[in-house]
């Protein structure tokens, strides 16, 4: 598209997107922006026609095309003022791109005397002036040709500085300082002196500039790339300071959930003409049905009780659990939890009455942590709580069956899942080791409609999902 | 108002200022992005999709461009169920049905003459579609809009209530500014309406929809704005009152409410205010009038404990200069 000749005397429609812009949208690409080819038009057509003269409704128009929820409005607007308070874009001829060099030069490969000198005055006389945006212009260019806006991991920053700087003369710069230090003049010594005080200044500058340009290039695919590692990591390994990000993702899967599946609550029974209804609807016409209607199921929401074990390694997965419930309480009916470790007790009124992070937290400092009694918490839960139980209740209940050769009782659980639509048993633990040592997991199973292994976010959307799917 | 001979669409809407001057004479105030939105949106043809907080003035927009640009307003309330033959058009089966018993002794003085079953048969088809022409067609308001000749405002209310499927439906209204009737064919709009679509986002709106239009945020206005829009909605109201009240409303939204007062509450509120005769914002009065801004108990309650504080940082706010 940016090659299509551009005439006076033909206004195109579709105006190729201006050189800034291009960039522009790579930048917001790589911010996680997702923005497609039509968008991208859209972009061209919009800029054409308002110009990049006035910032504010540059950044208006723009933000009308590129950035659609109030997510990305807030990435957008941090790209925009980023790229856009960067010095590349004053006003500047686009120096001619044939005699550039390829930008993907392979590293290491230090470019010619002679191209470094095409570009502009020798560094060591930019170094030494006091045209500090001509410096800053040179590196905009070195780094154009370095192809910095390729960068996307933190690892690849070194690289790239050494590959601006090279650009910019490195190599000649260090042979005038040793040429200076070997002629052991006053004047030369200073000079030399000088020069290494500008260098060391313009390598901070370099790092600087990288740095910024892979907060501005690679955020988007480091963010990614943390996402899909933090839905696969262990729940009890995740880091402490990754929590806000794990709520934040938690949040992200239930909001998912409950859009797919708070909208089909009535499903059509195929072959099923509701009679009524349709002479209602045809009574127009004298009752001759030209338009039919049938009969619908009306579909229950899940009604889901969840047993979570508090104690030490499960912690961390009940959290989540609870976190991932409680977010849905559009699809689900009649959410109730229940925490235990030696004893049952219920945490619905908490659950409800706080935000869903302070509740939490304050379940583990009254109940959690201790250590677990499987046999006597289901005792409390069948004295306290089985008539409540339902043939519509979905029971939950999270564990690691490590009752700590405690009685397990499974003559209780038997009698609850009898009530029960279905009991589902999650285990954070990895299949290997059910049954080994005090785990008396394969005592429960039986009598559970599904056992799930339980580990990571990614576990934890498929039982949901799960959950909500075999109930419609 | 712009004068009827300004036809043109490229000369309806000449600039960003021109939208903004327009909504104000007709007493909406546009902050500097929703202006470039409908600028935008007129001049590129693309619809609009204005997303908000409820009471922030989506459906107002609508209705003031129509005002403004002199075009009728055509709305369409989206609800589950909503369907085609809702949104686009039905056949009038009745009046249909009435035509062929009326017409039976013609059809019949026709069709008399011939011998065979086939020869009445070509007759008939001779005389075309005639009970599914336009004139058997209920237009619903998506077909009224494109068949509008001076263009229309179309406002697609709460696009988020209603199905995936019709949202589905939607896109080729809003690429082409055209639909499909089986029976007919397409119908093309004459002049394209300036499209608004509004969400309160109850769910997540598809990708394709998004794609295909200008995407609009409209926020909780900002103290400056919040008084200019107060004071053209409800004229009679004095500076210092006005000052207070927004101060105090502005101050309400900081706090965790379920439901934080909107601009079309502070309206009402100021209204109330006026019709009472208020000089100033007394903390007894707005613990009485506390209902108009605040539509649950729980937050009348949760707020009540702070009136006192936010009443007496209200009086001190200054009157500003517009």
């Amino acid at each position: 598209m940016a090659t299509v000749p551009l005439t006076d005397a033909v206004q195109p429609r579709r105006a190729p997107a201006s050189e800034p812009l291009r960039r522009f949208l790579q930048v917001a690409r790589g911010a996680g922006l997702r923005v497609s080819a039509a968008e991208g038009i859209d972009a061209a057509r919009a800029v054409q026609l308002i110009g990049y003269s006035d910032r504010a409704i540059l950044k208006d128009t723009l933000a009308l095309i590129l950035a659609k929820t109030p997510d990305e409005k807030v990435v957008y607007d941090e790209t925009f003022d980023l790229y856009f308070q960067r010095s590349e874009f004053t006003e500047r001829p686009p120096p001619p791109q044939s005699a550039r060099p390829q930008p993907n030069t392979p590293p290491g490969s230090p470019p010619s005397e002679a191209e470094a000198n095409a570009s502009g005055p020798p560094l060591s006389e930019l170094l030494m002036g006091e045209d500090s945006a001509a410096l800053a212009t040179a590196m905009e260019m070195a780094a154009n040709e370095a192809g910095v806006e390729n960068i996307r991991y933190f690892t690849q920053k070194n690289r790239y500085v050494r590959q601006i700087l090279e650009r910019m003369g490195l190599k000649e710069i260090e042979r005038e300082i040793t040429l200076l230090r070997a002629q052991e003049t006053p004047e030369a010594q200073a000079r030399a002196q000088a020069l290494d005080d500008a260098m060391e200044r313009l390598w901070d500058a370099a790092r600087d500039f990288v740095e910024r340009s892979l907060l501005l290039f690679a955020r988007g695919e480091t963010e990614q790339m943390r996402e899909r590692i933090l839905k696969q990591a262990r729940l009890e390994n995740v880091d402490r300071r990754d929590l806000e990000r794990m709520r934040i993702l938690v949040r992200q899967i239930a909001k998912r959930l409950a859009t797919r599946y708070s909208r089909k609550r009535r499903r059509k029974q195929r072959g099923q003409l509701d009679v009524r209804r349709t002479l209602r609807r045809n009574m127009a016409w004298g009752g001759i049905p030209f338009l039919t209607t049938w009969k619908y199921k009306q579909l229950d929401k899940p009604r889901v009780m969840v047993l979570c074990d508090v104690s030490g390694s499960v912690a961390w997965v009940a959290e989540f659990l609870l976190m991932l419930i409680y977010s849905l309480n559009e699809v689900l009916a009649d959410v109730r939890a229940f925490a235990y470790t030696s004893t049952m007790s219920e945490v619905s009124d908490i659950l409800e009455n706080r935000t869903i992070d302070d509740a939490i937290s304050h379940i583990m400092t009254t109940i959690g942590f201790g250590s677990s009694n499987y046999g006597s918490s289901l005792e409390d839960f069948e004295a306290g709580w089985t008539c409540d139980v339902t043939n519509k209740t979905s029971i939950i209940i999270l564990g690691d069956a490590r009752g700590n050769g405690t009685d397990p009782r499974t003559e209780i659980l038997a009698r609850i899942a009898n009530r029960a639509k279905r009991v589902i048993w999650l285990n954070p633990e990895y299949r290997s080791s059910w049954g080994t040592g005090d785990s008396d997991m394969y005592r429960y199973a039986p009598y559970c409609n599904m056992v799930r292994v339980c580990a990571s976010l990614n576990d934890l959307e498929r039982v949901v999902t799960d959950l909500l799917e075999k109930d419609s | 108002m712009q004068t009827s001979e300004q036809r043109n669409p490229q000369d309806i809407i000449p600039s960003i200022d021109a939208v903004e001057a327009g909504l104000s004479s007709v007493g909406y105030i546009p902050t500097r992005q929703i202006s470039t939105a409908i600028y935008i949106a007129h001049h590129l043809r693309k619809p609009i999709l204005v997303e908000g907080p409820a009471g922030v003035g989506k459906t107002e927009l609508a209705k003031s461009v129509a005002s403004w640009l002199d075009l009728p307003l055509i709305r369409m309330q989206c609800y589950e169920g909503l369907d085609e033959s809702k949104a686009l058009y039905e056949w009038k089966y009745g009046k249909q049905l009435l035509y062929t018993q009326i017409l039976r002794d013609k059809v019949s003085a026709l069709i008399g003459e011939t011998d065979s079953l086939a020869h009445a048969l070509d007759r008939l088809h001779s005389f075309g579609d005639v009970f599914f022409s336009k004139n058997f067609l209920e237009p619903r308001p998506l077909l009224r809009a494109l068949e509008q000749p001076r263009g229309a405002v179309l406002l697609i209310d709460e696009i988020d209530k209603s199905d995936q499927e019709f949202e589905a439906f939607l896109l080729e209204i809003l690429s082409d500014y055209q639909v499909t009737i089986p029976e007919i064919g397409s119908v093309t709009a004459t002049v394209p309406p300036i499209v608004l679509l509004t969400s309160n986002s109850t769910r997540d709106l598809g990708d394709a929809l998004k794609r295909r239009c200008l995407h609009l945020h409209i926020g909780f206005p900002d103290e400056k704005l919040e008084a200019r829009i107060i004071a053209s909605r409800v004229p009679g109201i004095e500076a210092r009152l006005l000052a207070q009240l927004v101060s105090f409303v502005q101050q309400l939204r900081v706090l965790d409410l379920k439901k934080l007062p909107s601009v079309s509450e502070s309206i009402d509120w100021a209204r109330v205010m006026v019709l009472m005769h208020t000089a100033v914002l007394a903390e007894d009065i707005v613990r009485e009038t506390l209902n108009v801004l605040l539509k649950f108990e729980s937050d009348i309650e949760a707020a009540s404990k702070q009136v006192a504080e936010i009443a007496r940082k209200a009086q001190q706010a200054v009157v500003m200069s517009n």
